[in-house]
């Protein structure tokens, strides 16, 4: 056995506080190791050249690179080996970057421990096998979960490839928070013009299939080949007879709060949530329906024409397998009524963001008219408050909610428009308008519609004669300001879904603190989640705009479609395996995998002449992460290229 | 019901009706509020702004005198002795540092593990408002108050941990129970400038008027407080109030206390209504509410 | 005001005794401005509070201590209840004037605060409990607004909601030991309470208000 130990400068990341010079001369005082050598770039062409040379000349069989982060450069290294004719298992990285010389600043300490990690690193490889990567098929299908514009456009450009794709989406119609928009910043189309072209393509097209009013109800399996049980919601209507004519919700006599309209006018219990539904097919809400409750009424199957209404039909539980998916679940409002400064949400006249642009939109419940909810007078004088919820940690989250201050923006534009002796009072914190014409948009609000900004927070609102009256203060004067207002308008912020955890363990993806889905790496993987095969767009991840989330939208169906273009899928071959004879098959490492990668199978012990059940490991599915070795008391489980003996040995060493 | 009874400074003098009529509502309730002895002044706000050991050192001694007396929790009925009296406690629960220096300068060992009570909380949430319900000798029908909670009640939450920071209703459900209506006003919890009533006069002149204005405005005939500093800023200077901002108020400004001590059918020379600034025979008078005072 | 940014500035002992005492991340405060807009009193303050917040941000010690602000703050706390860093404002202000008093810098204009403020302890240290017409009397008589309320004393004594002589309880030499004791740690100076310039500007404040009044 040869063993050859480079050691990377990475310019000055390692070299400035690591000693490369002195590790490369202490790897030649190591049992096997036959050569060493430092460079600037380890992974540079040139570095590499100087890997493959080392192995020709030196006649190496196994290579230790010191350098940064094996998440980064395995690959390549690995790749160099494989092209020196050596097998790439057969290569070990020692991180003296991220682990060492990027942690530490004493240049002695840190040297010492360069060469610690090094001499485990050579220990480890003593003992690597040769590995091959094996291959599995692909399942040709991908899930978008969340019919919202994100999850529209990844089936959209999922469809264009010619892939089938399956939305799941838990209201009645796909369209999701864009569907309520009245209209965008800060071009000031509307929502609904450029959003249903793109609903229609989906309905139509032969490549998507849609399921609303379902959710996912268990995902297991792994990429290429996930299993995933969609509960579809019983709607009571038969979707095969049904056209969308309307004679049912013309009749239904159930009137209760309108979930789309944020509860500013009434729905029927059998409705669809907005005139350009798609599908276009109603849902009787099984808790307000007379006839569901207490069998009274009936009046809508006796009105239909074409006997689509069955009060019998049960929820149902479809399984399909997909080889991708794709997380597009987006976001949901922050709650105000924590804010008793600002009413605890019960001042009929305090709204959201998303009141006002139902109240903006002429097909919504006021018919495009700007008033106060609480007597349908013409709001005047409206104060637009920034940040609630948002970069507040006492009551919210500390994160910035990046739309609040465009869409405040365009609100107070949009005031202007429809009520044009009205004025229009913005409080913020700070003006966030970095995108492409957003400054622009908000100093043309200013300028030219007149919104007042005040900087500075409100203190208090509180009613009085009819009015709003708020305070607050304006920091650049260094004046308190009090207001008589119309309508006060709170810029909620944005927040993942209540059931987003859930839906995250589910899917084996990590979350962060504030229930937002994380990427697998913030810069360079932004729409890939850690678990292989499940990728990430809009708003479920960060806050995102229209236009972000349309391009992660994309990106997401590109990093699918790039997995479902392979004929088979390439699998590392790291993965745990069962010693038989040694297995008493007492199961802990089934309840201990999270993959579900662990079965039983009965094998013939020949010594006790009788059948016996062992633990088999289903390579296919194993991730390789360990934790089966872990609980295993009969050590029979072992994982490739992190063995047991592989640890205990690096352990001595130290 | 057995409670440590520290009245504070205030209710021994410029409050004393504060005093009259908690104790005779406990003593009707059966509730019984046993003064510390030789209980010492809190400190106030003077000493929390001149000098921060000694504003804890004070409410600690307090607190260590009620400790010995067994194991009661302490009632105070005056808002700043409460805040002061928590915030100690606060302190010697969290803060090692400070009550290290504060153990040693009142000589024994203290952890906060006293717990200090408004009266409020105690009739509310120990006695019960059905409870209260139940002893009623008459109902105040017909009166409308304003609820007055001010500063140190509420805030900051995390240490006064009595009522709704924004929004609190403890004056105003005992004030329901006892058949008076609470307006709606906002002013709940505004500042009347308390500690400035003898400094900065003017101050809380304004103050103390934009809240009689408010309380008048929402249509109360009276104010219910249960803070001393507030009543005497609301009711002693609500002369010069009328005299400097031109006004023609007439709101008697009364302790919870001392209504439900009405209700209770105790007498109102009992409860101390003879001692008001502002006199409230004449709308409990016109009320029916109380033959004379 | 011109202001001179620098190492020394950004780094002082202000800063670092502040955050101490207080236990208060000042760079925390992001300046949105929620603690004056819900200030009762910013009406009458030179800076308003997230101001001072900010000069003590930037090392202003002596702009902050001699600020009239410090001394006109109530502890209503309604700053540091609604701060969305959780910032304690009010703890603030009261470090601020605690810090003022040990260095002698209370501007000349607002000397009727600490004043008040020396003559209640000095009352609780030698009664142990407040003696209110002592108060008064001590606080008109050393502030130089002999008639101050004057016309409301007959009430109280008539309500007997004022004691002409103060209460007598046992442990008067308790309450003594710990004023000794916390004066000596807390390290605040209690320092004479006659005060000739304040006495003079009120006095010379009356003068002016009556001339003006008779032109």
């Amino acid at each position: 056995m040869k063993i050859g130990v480079f050691v990377c400068h990475c310019g000055t990341n390692i070299a400035a506080t690591v000693d490369v010079e002195k590790a490369a001369k202490a790897a030649l005082n190591l049992a096997k190791v036959k050569f060493s050598t430092t460079y600037k770039y380890m992974c540079s062409s040139p570095g590499q050249a100087l890997i493959k040379d080392a192995i020709k000349e030196k006649g190496l069989d196994r290579i230790v690179v010191c350098a940064c982060s094996p998440s980064l450069h395995e690959k390549t290294f690995r790749e160099c080996l494989k092209e020196s004719g050596i097998n790439p298992y057969l290569l070990e990285i020692a991180n003296i970057r991220e682990h060492c010389s990027w942690v530490h600043r004493d240049r002695e300490t840190a040297t010492r421990k360069a060469i610690e990690i090094m001499k485990l690193a050579v220990t480890k490889v003593t003992h690597n096998r040769p590995l091959e990567k094996t291959h599995m098929p692909i399942e040709k299908r991908v899930l978008v979960i969340g019919g919202g514009i994100s999850g529209i456009q990844s089936a959209i450009d999922i469809s264009f490839a010619k892939f089938p794709v399956v939305i799941v989406e838990r209201e009645a119609s796909i369209g999701g928070r864009m569907a309520r928009f009245d209209k965008t910043f800060p071009t000031l189309d509307c929502a609904a013009c450029i959003l249903t072209p793109k609903m229609v393509t989906v309905a139509q097209n032969k490549y998507v299939t849609l399921h609303t009013y379902a959710e996912i109800e268990e995902v297991t399996g792994h990429v290429g080949d996930f299993k995933v049980k969609i509960r579809k919601k019983a709607r009571f209507v038969d979707t095969s007879k049904c056209t969308g004519c309307g004679a049912c919700w013309n009749k239904c006599p159930a009137k209760v709060a309108s979930e789309f309209d944020l509860g500013l006018c009434k729905r029927t219990a059998i409705y669809t949530p907005f005139p350009q539904a798609v599908p276009n097919i109603p849902v009787i809400d099984r808790e307000n329906c007379l006839y569901l409750k207490s069998k009274k009424c009936g009046l809508c199957q006796k009105v239909c024409p074409f006997g689509a209404i069955n009060y019998q039909m049960q929820d149902e539980i479809i399984e399909e397998k997909f080889g991708a998916i794709i997380v597009a679940t987006g976001f949901t409002q922050f709650d105000h009524s924590v804010y008793g400064e600002y009413g605890y949400g019960k001042y009929r006249d305090v709204i959201t963001g998303l009141h006002f642009e139902r109240m903006a939109n002429s097909s919504g419940p006021t018919g495009g008219k700007i008033i106060r909810p609480s007597d349908g007078k013409v709001a005047r004088d409206v104060v637009f408050i920034q940040c609630v919820g948002s970069r507040d940690e006492q009551k919210g989250v500390s994160y910035c909610s990046r739309l609040c201050c465009m869409y405040t923006a365009k609100h107070a534009l949009l005031l202007k428009e429809h009520n044009p002796d009205s004025q229009a009072y913005v409080f913020y914190i700070d003006i966030r308008a970095a995108g492409k014409n957003y400054e622009e948009f908000v100093k043309k609000v200013q300028n030219e519609y007149g919104a007042v900004y005040l900087r500075g927070r409100v203190s208090r609102i509180f009613e009085k004669g009819g009015k709003l009256i708020v305070r607050g203060a304006d920091t650049l004067s260094g004046a308190q300001i009090e207001i008589k207002a119309d309508l006060v308008v709170l810029a909620v912020g944005l927040i993942a879904q209540n059931d987003a955890a859930k839906l995250a363990q589910m899917l084996h993806i990590p979350y962060d603190q504030n229930n937002l889905f994380t990427e697998a790496h913030p810069k360079l993987a932004p729409v890939e989640t850690i678990t292989s095969g499940v990728f990430l767009t809009g708003a479920c991840q960060s806050p995102k705009d229209i236009p972000d989330t349309v391009a992660t939208a994309s990106a997401a169906s590109v990093k699918a479609l790039g997995l479902l273009v392979q004929d088979q899928l390439e699998k590392e071959p790291l993965v745990a395996r069962v010693d038989k004879n040694l297995c008493s098959g007492c199961q802990a490492c089934i309840k201990a995998c999270s993959f579900n990668a662990i079965e039983t199978k009965e094998v013939e012990d020949r010594a006790l002449k009788r059948k016996r059940t062992v633990a088999e490991v289903i390579e296919g599915v194993c991730s390789g992460c360990g934790n089966c070795t872990a609980v295993c008391r009969m050590s029979a489980i072992d994982l490739e290229g992190f063995s047991n003996r592989q640890i205990m040995e690096e352990i001595e060493v130290l | 019901m057995k409670y440590a009874y520290y009245p504070g400074c205030s209710l021994h003098s410029t409050a004393k009706e504060y005093d009259l009529s908690t104790r005779e509502v406990a003593k009707a309730l059966g509730i019984e509020l046993i003064e510390i002895p030789d209980w010492i002044c809190c400190g106030a706000t003077p000493a929390h702004i001149t000098m921060h050991l000694l504003s804890l050192a004070l409410p600690v001694k307090n607190i260590i005198k009620a400790r010995a007396m067994g194991s009661y929790e302490i009632v105070t009925c005056c808002a700043a002795c409460f805040s002061r009296l928590k915030t100690a406690n606060y302190f010697m629960r969290t803060d090692d540092e400070h009550r290290q220096k504060v153990e040693q300068i009142v000589g024994e060992p203290y952890k906060g593990e006293v717990k200090v009570r408004h009266f409020l909380d105690v009739l509310v949430n120990d006695f019960g408002l059905k409870n209260l319900k139940g002893n009623l000798v008459k109902e105040l029908k017909g009166l409308k108050v304003a609820c007055y909670y001010g500063c140190l009640l509420t805030r900051p939450p995390e240490i006064t941990e009595l009522d709704d920071l924004e929004d609190p209703h403890l004056i105003d459900d005992l004030m329901r129970t006892i058949g008076v209506e609470p307006v709606q006003w906002p002013y709940k919890t505004e500042c009347c400038g308390a500690s400035f009533s003898l400094t900065k006069t003017d101050i809380v002149l304004k103050l103390s008027c934009d809240i009689l204005q408010m309380a008048y405005d929402e249509g109360a005939q009276a104010i219910v407080v249960a803070c001393p500093l507030c009543q005497s800023n609301l009711d002693l200077r609500q002369s010069t109030i009328n005299k400097k901002y031109k006004k023609d108020f007439n709101l008697p400004i009364f302790y919870f206390t001392q209504l439900i001590g009405l209700a209770l059918g105790i007498d109102g020379k009992k409860l101390g209504l003879d001692k008001h600034i502002v006199p409230p025979a004449a709308l409990l008078g016109e009320k029916d509410k109380l033959a004379k005072i | 005001m011109k202001w001179f940014i620098s190492h020394e500035t950004i780094r002082s002992p202000f800063l670092k005794t502040l955050e101490k005492d207080c236990g208060e991340k000042i760079s925390h405060c992001y300046q949105c401005g929620k603690c004056s807009a819900g200030c009762p009193i910013s009406y009458q303050m030179d800076y308003l509070p997230n101001q001072i917040i900010r000069m003590v941000q930037l090392g202003m010690e002596e702009q902050v201590l001699s600020s009239k602000t410090i001394w006109l703050c109530a502890s209503c706390l309604t700053c540091t209840s609604r701060c969305p860093r959780q910032i304690n404002v009010a703890e603030i202000m009261d470090y601020l004037r605690r810090r003022a008093y040990t260095k002698h810098m209370t501007p000349p204009g607002e000397i009727e605060v600490p004043l008040f403020n020396k003559i209640f302890l000095r009352n609780i240290e030698l009664h142990g409990r407040l003696f209110e017409l002592g108060l008064i009397g001590m606080f008109n008589l050393l502030s130089g607004k002999f008639f101050k309320d004057v016309a409301l004393a007959p009430r109280m004594f008539l309500k007997r909601k004022i004691g002409l002589f103060p209460h007598k309880i046992n442990n008067s030499k308790e309450v003594k030991e710990i004023f000794k004791k916390s004066g000596k740690l807390g390290r605040a100076r209690r320092d004479k309470l006659w005060q000739p310039k304040l006495l003079f500007l009120n006095l010379s404040r009356k003068l002016i208000e009556r001339i003006e009044r008779l032109k």
